[in-house]
């Protein structure tokens, strides 16, 4: 069976674009090839791309559909002649099945005798599919930003395309997309092949033609290649033994999707510039020229960088193209150590006053206004962390509230927006200021992610979330909360931050403590509420990996204290495995299932167990294993040893199936009855303080 | 790349204006009012709207009062020149004659690395947007090339392609030169003297870092803003009135000669006049800017003020030549 290619030729596609779509393009093919009937069994794709081309590549395409046969129903019989004459209706009914009057057949039915038609329904060939109906789906793909071109406007791409190649086996695909008719002609690198148009033979010779011609079309060969070269030429440098390139995985994403022949280059640096703070050297090595930084082996920035080029080396061009790599970075080091030095001359406590003139929001006031709420939130906070008996150095926290935001009036933080809370944290520093108060405001947009660390110290982590909570508080007070896929001020980023603070610092701090400190009005406090909810969900299972179940037993025994509700949760998953807590748990959701009965039919449940009335022996030994299991629980739960706690709680498991096998809850005597349902009910209560197990999926 | 065989700041403007004229470009002189960028110029701002295609090249020299350092930073200039190409529509494989615009200037792709870098354009006190690319040489950043999609708030068609060579950027890569002041700006046929960047800059740098940042009078800029914007807004609002008026004739179908006057009228409404105010008003702001008179929370209204009128003059721009063509 012949292999089937797609190449889109394009103006450069954004790099951040390039892998979505890629693999959008891939997965649109196939399923159309899949709803055609034409994928053979064991037919294998692969997707290619590098900034000016996608391509797709399947081997083994069905060169033509199988024939359908259909069998229609006419009108009926008594209808479709007269006088054994065909009326009009039976010969437009013989015309839209494609068959002569001759050919149809009367087939009964309980309705009566109806008029039907056999027609063989055409496999139309596989070229003959994909010209008409891939260019719908590349002109599905999405794009985070597309463009029109052609005067008219008939159609929104990424960039303009500039050719399509489309091959089933050696023949051209005839499909048009954006005035482009399909050929077999494409085209390599921009400067290193000859510029001209040439021809691809058959798909899988389509790899190794455009590499003659300086592309590698295959985005992992591409990004090997720069990192061996990344490697290489990093060691080959005998300046300093053990410098190697600061690992950097986006960056490498970044430039793979940037070249289609990539080639690197080791670049210089005067030393003097190493006095500047190492995160502004970097973002300016990285965000702003994408070059790579080196470090020596202790971690410390060398005064070199990697770049990485879309051209061959060779020793004509090297000396040229590093030498205007170098006199960039040199004019942007410039740049940046005239800021640092201009700052420097206003001390952050000296920009305290300008954040007047910096609006944070516009119903919300300024910087300054919000300055001053954070202050007041943290020194709550503090206080109400100092009284558990956490050690905190509440005049750095004051302090750090205060500077918080002075970094936005610095030159550097406008240059470099990315580096905002980090620069502050910098200035601190170099101000004199102590290293708790410099650490807090370096630390205070931590975690921006879901991989970032939490702030490194209590005073930091006290900041991060007075400063988040007020953010959030104000902007749900403004009814500003976010909306379906609508969240403009980043909302749920801030509310991620301080989950992931409440639940991984030392702090004994809980989510209402957070909450409470804002003092919302309580309708804002009952969306507060669900909002976290959501994001402690989130947290719980992308954040810790816990399963959908479990996440939602843990939480229905409480989401106050976020580090107990890890706890909880990750005993749960300790244990689930286990054969006795399955059983357990399926137990539990038939007891739950029974009082729910019982509450529906308004049955009265005491609210203590009177054990004169347990008159079977399975009733007594479920009612005192169960006391002592709870008074375990207990005491092990106070120790968070809730794995050790949870084995104890599945231990009931032959007590509880003996209990349902001998026993009848629903006794025809009213007060048994009741007590039975007290026993059921106190069980329950006892054994759901660590999670509801009812919730709990028991496969079967 | 030796320094002598590399073009002259002013022979890499002829080289470049020659090879966009043999592309079909009209040669346009820099527009003679104050702008931040060459988008500004009407043969930019204006020329983009409507369906009338233009190929277009001009030099505009490029005024941004806050960039000023008073000439002592080798890199930031309070006047920039920038080599406006604009294409409407933009022919095909327009990137390649882009590189052969380089080729031209003595750059030999071979020797360098080039890369297309999304880069997407907006100016939205303009109601202007596009997508496209910072172009980088050797990791400098040379050009902007945008493909026109709004303007003054319209969506184009057809889209116009625009080339925006850094001229200082080019010559300083051209000429190997860590400052822009050591650029040659002309070298003597005969002597083989040579005049570079500072000489002939230089002194304007000075001044006009000093009047932007510590001269200008804030009080009378204000005074400027409003009068400009004052007249600027008058205009608007007649030619809606003559617009609308115009328009109401024509469903009539009164008397044709009156008809013929009122399209008169509308053909000749000083639309490029509104622009120009509306040009000075953002000039005015960029000054007062740079005096740091306006604050932050001021900034956004005065913005919006701007913004009023420059899209407002587009708007205008666009339905003047709606109806002025329909007749």
């Amino acid at each position: 069976m012949p292999d089937f290619l797609l190449e889109i030729g394009l103006e450069e596609v954004p790099a951040r674009m390039l892998p979505a779509a890629q693999a959008e393009l891939l997965k649109r093919t196939l399923a159309l090839l899949e709803r055609e009937h034409l994928l053979a069994d064991g037919s294998t794709a692969t997707s290619y791309s590098t900034p000016r081309r996608l391509a797709v590549l399947v081997r083994d395409v069905r060169e033509q559909q199988e024939d359908i046969t259909e069998e229609t129903t006419g009108p009926a019989l008594k209808i479709a002649f007269k006088d054994g004459q065909p009326t009009p209706a039976a010969e437009a009914f013989a015309r839209k099945a494609g068959v002569s009057v001759e050919a149809l057949k009367t087939i009964s039915t309980p309705k009566g005798d109806y008029l039907a038609a056999t027609s063989v329904k055409k496999g139309r060939t596989a070229s003959e599919v994909i010209a008409a109906e891939l260019p719908k789906e590349i002109a599905a793909i999405y794009w985070a930003k597309s463009m029109y071109w052609r005067p008219g406007k008939p159609e929104r791409f990424v960039r303009p395309v500039l050719w399509i190649a489309c091959l089933l086996g050696d023949e051209v695909v005839p499909l048009t997309f954006a005035g482009k008719i399909a050929s077999r002609v494409t085209y390599g690198h921009r400067v290193l092949s000859s510029g001209d148009p040439f021809e691809i033979t058959s798909p899988s010779t389509y790899l190794t033609q455009l590499q003659a011609e300086y592309v590698l079309a295959d985005v992992e060969a591409r990004r090997h290649k720069i990192r061996k070269a990344l490697d290489r030429i990093t060691k080959a440098t005998r300046v300093v033994p053990g410098l190697r390139w600061r690992e950097d995985e986006a960056l490498v994403d970044t430039v793979t999707h940037m070249t289609e022949w990539p080639a690197v280059l080791l670049g210089n640096f005067e030393p003097a510039y190493l006095a500047l703070p190492e995160e502004v050297l970097v973002t300016v090595m990285r965000d702003h020229q994408k070059y790579f930084a080196v470090e020596d082996a202790q971690g410390k920035l060398a005064p070199h960088f990697l770049a990485v080029l879309n051209i061959a080396l060779d020793d004509v061009n090297e000396p040229i193209i590093k030498q205007g790599n170098e006199r960039v970075l040199r004019a942007r080091f410039n740049d940046a150590r005239f800021f640092w030095e201009f700052d420097q001359r206003t001390p952050l406590a000296a920009r305290v006053k300008l954040l007047e003139n910096v609006t944070f929001q516009k119903d919300l006031g300024s910087y300054a206004k919000k300055a001053e709420r954070v202050r007041a939130l943290a020194t709550s906070l503090t206080t109400i962390a100092t009284l558990r008996g956490a050690t905190l150095n509440a005049l750095a926290i004051d302090e750090a509230a205060t500077l918080a935001k002075t970094d936005l009036t610095t030159e550097l933080v406008k240059e470099f927006t990315e580096l905002q809370g980090i620069i502050g944290g910098l200035y601190a520093a170099s101000q004199g200021l102590s290293a708790t108060v410099a650490d807090a405001i370096y630390d205070q947009y931590l975690p921006a992610s879901a991989s970032d660390a939490i702030p490194r110290l209590p005073e930091g982590a006290i900041l991060g979330l007075a400063d988040r909570i007020d953010t959030i508080a104000g902007m749900f007070a403004l009814g500003m909360e976010p909306t379906g896929s609508k969240d403009p001020f980043a909302l749920r980023r801030a509310a991620n931050a301080i989950v992931k603070i409440l639940a991984e610092s030392e702090l004994p701090l809980t989510l209402s403590d957070v909450l409470n400190a804002v003092s919302p009005k309580p309708d804002v406090s009952a969306k507060l509420q669900a909002f976290f909810t959501e994001r402690i969900d989130f947290y719980l299972r992308e954040g810790r990996d816990q399963a959908y179940d479990v996440v939602k037993a843990a939480m229905a025994a409480g989401t106050d204290d976020l580090r107990d509700l890890v706890a909880r949760a990750e005993a749960v998953t300790a244990v689930r495995g286990s054969e006795d807590f399955l059983a357990v748990s399926a137990a539990f959701k038939r007891m739950k299932n029974i009082l729910d009965q019982a509450r529906a039919k308004s049955e009265p449940i005491p609210a203590t167990v009177d054990t004169a009335l347990l008159s079977d022996a399975a009733e007594q030994a479920l009612a005192s294993t169960a006391a002592l299991i709870a008074e375990d629980v207990e005491a092990l739960s106070a120790k968070r040893e809730y794995s050790a706690a949870l084995t104890q709680i599945a231990s009931s498991r032959p007590v509880v199936d003996e209990f349902f096998t001998k026993v009848m809850v629903m006794s025809p005597d009213p007060a048994i009855r009741a007590n039975r349902l007290a026993l059921l009910s106190r069980t329950v209560e006892d054994f759901s303080r660590i999670a509801d197990f009812s919730e709990i999926v028991t496969a079967g | 790349m030796a320094g002598k065989k590399s073009l002259t700041f002013q022979e890499l403007l002829f080289t470049l204006q020659r090879f966009w004229a043999e592309h079909g470009c009209v040669l346009q002189q820099p527009y003679d009012l104050e702008v931040g960028a060459g988008t500004m110029s009407p043969d930019t701002f204006l020329r983009v709207l409507g369906p009338k295609p233009i190929n277009i090249a001009y030099a505009q020299p490029s005024r941004r009062p806050a960039d000023g350092r008073y000439g002592e930073n080798p890199n930031r200039l309070f006047r920039h020149t920038q080599l406006q190409v604009i294409l409407k529509p933009p022919p095909e494989r327009v990137q390649e004659l882009y590189l052969e615009s380089l080729v031209a200037i003595g750059i030999d792709l071979r020797q360098h690395d080039i890369k297309f870098e999304e880069d997407n354009w907006e100016w939205p006190v303009g109601g202007a947007w596009g997508v496209g690319w910072q172009v980088m040489l050797d990791g400098q950043e040379i050009t902007q090339f945008t493909y026109f999609q709004q303007c003054g708030g319209m969506d184009l068609d057809p889209i116009s392609g625009e080339i925006t060579y850094g001229l200082e950027r080019i010559a300083q890569f051209l000429q190997d030169l860590d400052s822009i002041y050591d650029i040659v700006w002309s070298r003597d046929p005969v002597t083989g003297a040579e005049l570079t960047y500072g000489d002939v800059r230089l002194h304007e740098e000075q001044q006009f870092s000093a009047y932007s940042f510590d001269y200008a009078d804030i009080y009378s800029l204000w005074k400027h803003l409003d009068l400009y914007e004052e007249e600027c807004t008058k205009l608007l609002a007649v030619f809606w009135k003559y617009a609308d008026a115009y328009r109401l004739e024509v469903e009539n179908k009164t008397v044709e000669s009156l008809e013929k006057d009122m399209w008169k009228q509308l053909r000749f409404f000083p639309t490029l006049g509104a622009y120009e105010l509306a040009l000075k008003c953002s000039h005015t702001f960029n000054l007062l800017d740079a005096r740091g008179a306006i604050s932050v929370t001021e900034r956004v209204g005065v913005m919006a003020r701007i913004r009023n009128l420059i899209v407002g003059v587009a708007k205008i721009y666009a339905e003047q030549g709606r109806l002025t063509a329909a007749a």
